[in-house]
């Protein structure tokens, strides 16, 4: 059966390996699961929602007018942060093209030298010294790269990214990186939101009982019991995760490092990260550059596609050299028929999870939304409780 | 010893070449997890090039990712000043960052033209390889080389 080669312009993201969903062609990066984003877009806007709609008209001709006014800049700042945490990319490190996979690889044989058969090959790590301590670089066989320091995998998106704190599935995205300063932001300013929601629920209610008595207020304005309610259980979460961040990034540690206790214990290393200063630390991590994204997501790339005809025309060669497209990426595993975005992994991947994973599981997303990426079991139900 | 094919620029070096091995500069982790790489110089590439060329380049490269990622007055105020903008800002300016990006995309191909590609080598950015990599591809001269790789697949760099 004879094939016409195909040429098409696609973007990249639509053939980035990895979990991810893409919105608005390329430009929004979020992960699969997004239900519990979801709910805390509704939480956030409908509580909103109510306060501005029962109390404010009261408080702004009683107080001030400005309350209302505040309200409803904080709410857009808290909208802001939590909109860029999702569809940001969180610094999502691009998986090793096969060359460098093998150059890397290469490196590994040399330095395990002969091993003999039957036995199993060391674990690949690499060590470095940063800063005066020995950190351990870790191989991803999933995306066949040595991590970098701070880098690890998550398994949920399928991505390693870089300075990776924890996948949030109430941001319906990862943490790392490139979008934690908004992430701590959105935490900062929803805990700052409620306590002020809750402050003038209560505010409100005890102004308008003095003169109509406490159960008539409640039948008046029935959105305030539950804001209060939705306020009440969010800023005991919301204060402690914000609280929670602010210790770290005051020690600068990852909450990824946090939980595997990478720097604390008798014979582990010091953070070699910390500048020992609070000040400097929190500069670093709030202040510091903003990184790029190293994923081209837009960018255009030629595909390759063989589609099976009738007529005996010989396929054409498929070179990728084309000066219009950014880039070619070799195009010798890409010759399959379009896939939905990010249903697949490259071939490559596949057959060589091989030696010893002890670090991935394979790729099975049956993780409950409040789960985290960590592998080990006991570490996702302490992230449970940190959440 | 062979001599090294002679590439006048880099449309002779598409036309005229095949890809004979590519090289990998690792990252150099030794002063934490800002952006540098390794200046050691690779075996592979000893008969193609000299030494402080490479490291001149790499040297170079290394300083751009260090101004590009430097803590200090400038970062704190496009920080705070993008913060009380709720970072909106970024749309429709451009960070240091990314000024210094294309800065380093001039570069490369300023020493692709002038230095790399009449000695056979092609530098490709950084970025394109995820900032894990400085890969360098080596190319034979079609006619010398005894196997040549099919396909020349040729990585240039490109202005983001």
């Amino acid at each position: 059966m004879s094939a016409v080669m195909i040429t098409r312009k696609v973007r990249k993201w639509e053939k980035l390996p990895g979990k991810n969903t893409f919105c608005c062609d390329g430009r929004v990066m979020m992960a699969r699961q997004k239900g519990v984003f979801y709910l805390t877009l509704f939480l956030i806007i409908g509580t909103c929602a109510l306060f501005f709609a029962f109390e404010c008209p009261y408080l702004a001709v009683h107080l001030s007018p400005t309350i209302p006014v505040f309200a409803a800049l904080l709410f857009l700042f808290v909208m802001a942060m939590l909109l860029r945490t999702s569809f940001s990319d969180p610094g999502v490190l691009p998986r090793a093209l096969p060359e460098e996979a093998t150059f890397i690889e290469m490196e590994i044989e040399a330095a395990n030298g002969n091993v003999p058969a039957g036995q199993r090959p060391p674990p690949r790590i690499r060590n470095v010294q940063i800063n005066n301590q020995i950190v351990k670089l870790k191989y991803c066989y999933t995306c066949k790269i040595f991590r970098p320091p701070r880098a690890s995998h998550c398994s949920i998106c399928d991505n390693c990214v870089d300075r990776f704190d924890h996948h949030c599935p109430w941001v319906g995205n990862c943490v790392g990186k490139r979008n934690y300063r908004y992430f701590y932001l959105f935490t900062l300013s929803l805990s700052l939101l409620t306590i002020y929601i809750f402050t003038f629920d209560i505010v409100h209610v005890v102004m308008r009982s003095v003169n109509n008595g406490f159960l008539n207020t409640l039948k008046e304005t029935p959105g305030t019991v539950l804001e209060v309610l939705v306020c009440f259980f969010t800023l005991w979460s919301v204060v402690g995760l914000t609280g929670f961040h602010t210790y770290l990034i005051s020690l600068n540690q990852t909450t990824n490092e946090d939980i595997k206790g990478s720097w604390s214990g008798k014979n582990r290393v010091q953070n070699p990260y910390s500048h020992k200063n609070i000040i400097k630390n929190c500069c670093e991590v709030l202040c510091g550059p903003t990184y790029p994204s190293v994923l081209d997501r837009r960018g255009l790339m030629q595909e390759d596609l063989l589609v099976s005809a009738a007529s005996t025309a010989p396929a054409s060669s498929p070179s990728s050299s084309s000066s219009s497209s950014t880039n070619p990426v070799p195009q010798t595993t890409k010759t399959t028929a379009p896939l939905l975005p990010n249903e697949h992994t490259p071939d490559e991947a596949k057959p060589s999870i091989a030696v010893s994973p002890k670090e991935e599981l394979p790729p099975a997303p049956k993780v409950p939304p409040l789960a985290s990426p960590e592998t080990d079991v006991e570490t996702s139900i302490a992230k449970d409780k940190a959440h | 010893m062979d001599v090294c094919p002679q590439f006048h620029n880099l449309q002779e070096l598409r036309h005229s070449a095949s890809l004979a091995n590519k090289v990998f500069i690792q990252r150099d982790y030794s002063e934490g997890t800002t952006c540098k790489f390794q200046t050691k110089f690779p075996s592979e590439l000893e008969s193609r090039i000299e030494r402080t060329l490479f490291e001149d380049t790499v040297k170079t490269l290394n300083n751009y990712y260090a101004e590009a990622e430097k803590i200090g007055g400038q970062s704190y105020f496009e920080g705070c000043l993008a913060c009380t903008t709720a970072y909106l800002i970024f749309l429709c300016m451009e960070t240091r960052y990314e000024k210094v990006l294309k800065k380093i995309a001039k570069y490369i191909q300023e020493q692709n033209e002038k230095i790399y590609a009449p000695r056979g080598l092609l530098i490709t950015d950084p970025i394109e390889r995820g900032m894990r990599v400085i890969e360098i591809s080596i190319y034979e001269d079609r006619g010398s080389s005894g196997s040549s790789s099919g396909s020349s697949s040729v990585s240039g760099s490109t202005a983001r």
